[in-house]
């Protein structure tokens, strides 16, 4: 579905993206993790082309996004949502203008229709009665699933989530979680998270990749994943106080 | 040097860009936007722009009526200064009123929209920020730029007929009769047009500035403070440009 072909990418003179292979399967939530500075978000950028491999390709199916120019890299970014890591609402609109501005501008919904599909979205999140509330009068965590409200509203293929839970209580954190894990089930949704949080990423993905110095040097399913003998993931596990010894299950 | 160029090649496309999409503020979805630009420009801009009309006359006329009085020529201060505030004071004054304002407010708010994303949010949603954001601005100010300019006119006259009739004994029919008598149909077209080009280059260089931010809170206060720069001095270059190609 998603794929990097030997993807370079310099940022400050240095090489954050070092030749990056990976691929996503239609279908798989696909967990991104590693430490602070190691390309994550970078990577992320490049499969909707908010950033420019120096060399290298990103291909989504069948097209190459790092070559697609004007409609075709719109089309292109319309089979995906995107979740950023500020949410990056538009500050001076309402939750339900935020949520609805894609419909309003590619689609020929009237305003009731539109609202009706918004506060549908926003009933998923657990956000119904946050419809005429301005982004600044809400909570990080309410923002964020405001952005997720408006990056599935349009019923994308792809989802690329950065850093979901960050800067968020655990309580939240999980319910993020499992909205992201409800649209893969349900939904059938491709989805490409970007965390830090191990916990998260245990639960969720049905792989995760472990980034360090702008390569994937670990892919494996969770339960492999905790068992793997390399130690740049053994360190990862054990800052999250994540133990191999005895069988570990999702919850 | 070669990076200025590059900036202004940039600045330009985008305008290009935002003229092709000019038809669209018309469209439903979009009115709103643009009605509230057009106030925000106008309305919100009455309260300074109406001082320093007003002074701008004032001080024009004490200027040019003092040193007329030399001469028994003070009651010629109606032309003085209907000829300068419509040819050059009107539009400069309105201009640099705007550009420090509203230019400046536009730099701010596209600057924090991508430092916060929010442009990459546009764009992720296939939504054109220029198309979204540029237009409706560029609207607001090429079509208040000359409202704007008429009142900054008519404001200064006054200032001017009021310190004719206080302080140099020109009564008021006098100033008046003499402003319209000499005034010409060609001076306020000439202003009204740079008015209209003042609109254009600060929504050019507020927005092009706003969407080159970098580096967070003090990028954004880097493009604030160079909008109003750039702006200031190219509405002075070209203003003495237009001068020169209609009067010289």
């Amino acid at each position: 579905m998603i794929r990097f072909k030997d993807v370079t990418r310099y940022l400050g003179g240095r090489p954050v993206l070092d030749g990056m292979n990976l691929d996503v399967e239609k279908g798989e939530t696909y967990v991104i993790v590693g430490a602070s500075g190691t390309g994550k978000s970078v990577t992320l950028k490049h499969m909707v082309r908010l950033l420019t491999p120096d060399s290298g390709e990103v291909w989504v199916g069948d097209e190459c996004v790092s070559r697609a120019r004007g409609n075709d890299l719109a089309k292109i970014r319309m089979r995906f949502g995107y979740l950023f890591q500020s949410a990056a609402l538009l500050q001076w609109c309402s939750v339900g203008t935020n949520v609805g501005l894609p419909l309003m501008e590619h689609t020929g919904m009237s305003r009731d229709e539109i609202d009706t599909v918004v506060r549908e979205k926003l009933a998923l999140v657990g956000l119904e009665e946050a419809f005429d509330k301005f982004p600044a009068e809400l909570s990080g965590g309410m923002q964020k699933r405001v952005a997720l409200a408006r990056a599935i509203i349009m019923q994308p293929e792809i989802i690329l989530y950065d850093e979901p839970t960050s800067g968020l209580d655990p309580v939240t954190s999980r319910t993020i979680d499992r909205l992201i894990d409800d649209m893969r089930r349900e939904l059938g949704v491709t989805s490409v998270v970007v965390t830090h949080d191990l916990h998260s990423a245990l639960v969720i993905g049905t792989r995760i990749a472990m980034i360090d110095q702008g390569r994937v040097i670990e892919v494996a399913a969770p339960e492999e994943f905790v068992k793997s003998t390399r130690p740049e993931v053994q360190r990862f596990l054990e800052a999250q106080y994540i133990t191999t010894r005895g069988e570990w299950e999702r919850t | 040097m070669l990076l200025t160029c590059r900036n202004t090649g940039r600045a330009v496309l985008m305008t290009l860009e935002a003229f092709l999409y000019l038809g669209d503020a018309f469209k439903k979805k979009n009115r709103h936007e643009v009605l509230y630009q057009l106030f925000i420009t106008g309305i919100k801009s009455l309260g300074v722009i109406t001082v320093v009309a007003l002074f701008t006359g004032m001080i024009l006329a004490l200027q040019t009526g003092l040193e007329l009085r030399r001469f028994n020529q003070e009651v010629n201060i109606g032309t003085a200064v209907t000829v300068v505030m419509t040819r050059e004071m009107g539009p400069f004054m309105a201009g640099l009123i705007i550009a420090a304002s509203v230019g400046s407010a536009i730099a701010a708010q596209m600057g924090t929209m991508v430092v916060s994303e929010e442009i990459a949010a546009l764009e992720l949603l296939s939504i054109n920020p220029v198309r979204f954001l540029v237009v409706p601005r560029l609207w607001a100010l090429m079509v208040m730029m000359p409202i704007l300019t008429v009142y900054t006119n008519i404001l200064g006259i006054v200032g001017g007929g009021l310190v004719g009739a206080t302080q140099l004994g020109v009564a008021m029919t006098a100033y008046f009769d003499n402003a319209v008598r000499y005034a010409a149909n060609k001076d306020l077209y000439v202003g009204l047009f740079k008015s209209v080009l003042f609109g254009i280059i600060i929504t050019t260089v507020a927005c092009h500035q706003g969407f080159s931010t970098r580096g967070g809170a003090v990028g954004v206060g880097i493009a604030t403070r160079r909008t109003v720069v750039i702006s200031f001095l190219t509405i002075l270059v070209v203003g003495y440009i237009i001068t020169r190609m209609f009067y010289a």
